[in-house]
């Protein structure tokens, strides 16, 4: 697929990033007129993908992440979030709504939330070695809404 | 995030207004426990009105404060989440375990 624009994002796992992450893929997404509602989704997804980075795949460390940003044939907005971290075992148990290995201070509905608010969610991990967590999403610009 | 407060008459209102993230949730926890120990009310109102953002680390937080608040003896309801959260809200299903109002007076 051909990208019409692009951007990458790297960053240490620092739980500050968190609203900076989510304030730059908006900003970027803006050039397709999302609605509020389309806005709200995508910081909501990136902030989970980029939580999950934060929280689980490098708990003790602080370890780089890379965010990258792509529209793609038909106003559709690609969201990728990679980590070099612990990786996760059993993707399909991870995805499930309420499974967390983060004790009381996390849901277990990161994956959930992701699912629901983009139109796709792939998600790629070596345990040991990392994860990627891949989301599209298209975006019906407010002027043909209208 | 900040968190203000109203009580009257054993209801304690707790304002939320900025971002909720997992950044800001552990110090929000704090703040709650450190008001349900100074107040000791019988409700809980948490108001989202003015909470511009929240993701899954708010859920774990409501969830966390309602346990905590049904441990006292009390109920907890939330009240008025604006769009962001409320779209969070029902994704995560948690309004079958704590109730959701909307007025219209705010
Ligand atoms: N980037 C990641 N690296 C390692 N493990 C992850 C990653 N993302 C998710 N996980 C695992 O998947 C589980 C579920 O994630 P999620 O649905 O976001 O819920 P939560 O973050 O509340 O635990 C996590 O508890 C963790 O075990
Ligand atoms: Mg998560």
């Amino acid at each position: 697929m051909n990208a019409k624009n692009y951007i990458k994002l790297e960053f240490p796992s620092k739980s500050s990033n968190e609203a900076f992450a989510r304030t730059a893929a908006a900003a970027f997404a803006a050039q397709l007129d999302p609605t509020l509602e389309e806005i709200g989704d995508i910081k909501t997804a990136v902030s989970e993908a980029v939580t999950n980075c934060i929280v689980h795949a490098y708990p003790e460390t602080v370890g780089k992440v890379r965010m990258r940003l792509r529209i793609l044939d038909g106003d559709v907005l690609e969201i990728a979030v990679q980590d070099w971290g612990r990786g996760i075992a059993d993707i399909r148990k991870a995805r499930e709504p309420l499974f967390t290995t983060g004790g009381e201070e996390r849901s277990g509905m990161g994956f959930t939330i992701m699912e629901s608010f983009m139109d796709k969610l792939r998600v790629r991990s070596t345990p040991g070695k990392g994860t990627t967590v891949t989301m599209l999403r298209s975006i019906l610009s407010r002027e043909k809404t209208r | 995030m900040n968190i203000s407060t109203a009580y009257s008459s054993g209801r304690l209102t707790a304002f939320f207004s900025g971002e909720l993230d997992q950044h800001e949730a552990r110090g929000a926890m704090r703040s709650l426990e450190d008001l349900l120990d100074a107040y000791l009310p019988r409700d809980l109102v948490l108001d989202l009105s003015g909470l511009n953002f929240m993701d899954s680390s708010g859920i774990a937080l409501i969830i966390r404060v309602s346990r905590r608040v049904k441990e006292m003896g009390g109920r907890m309801w939330i009240e008025n989440p604006a769009k962001q959260p409320r779209r969070v809200i029902d994704a995560s299903g948690i309004d079958r375990l704590i109730p959701v109002a909307t007025n219209s007076i705010s």
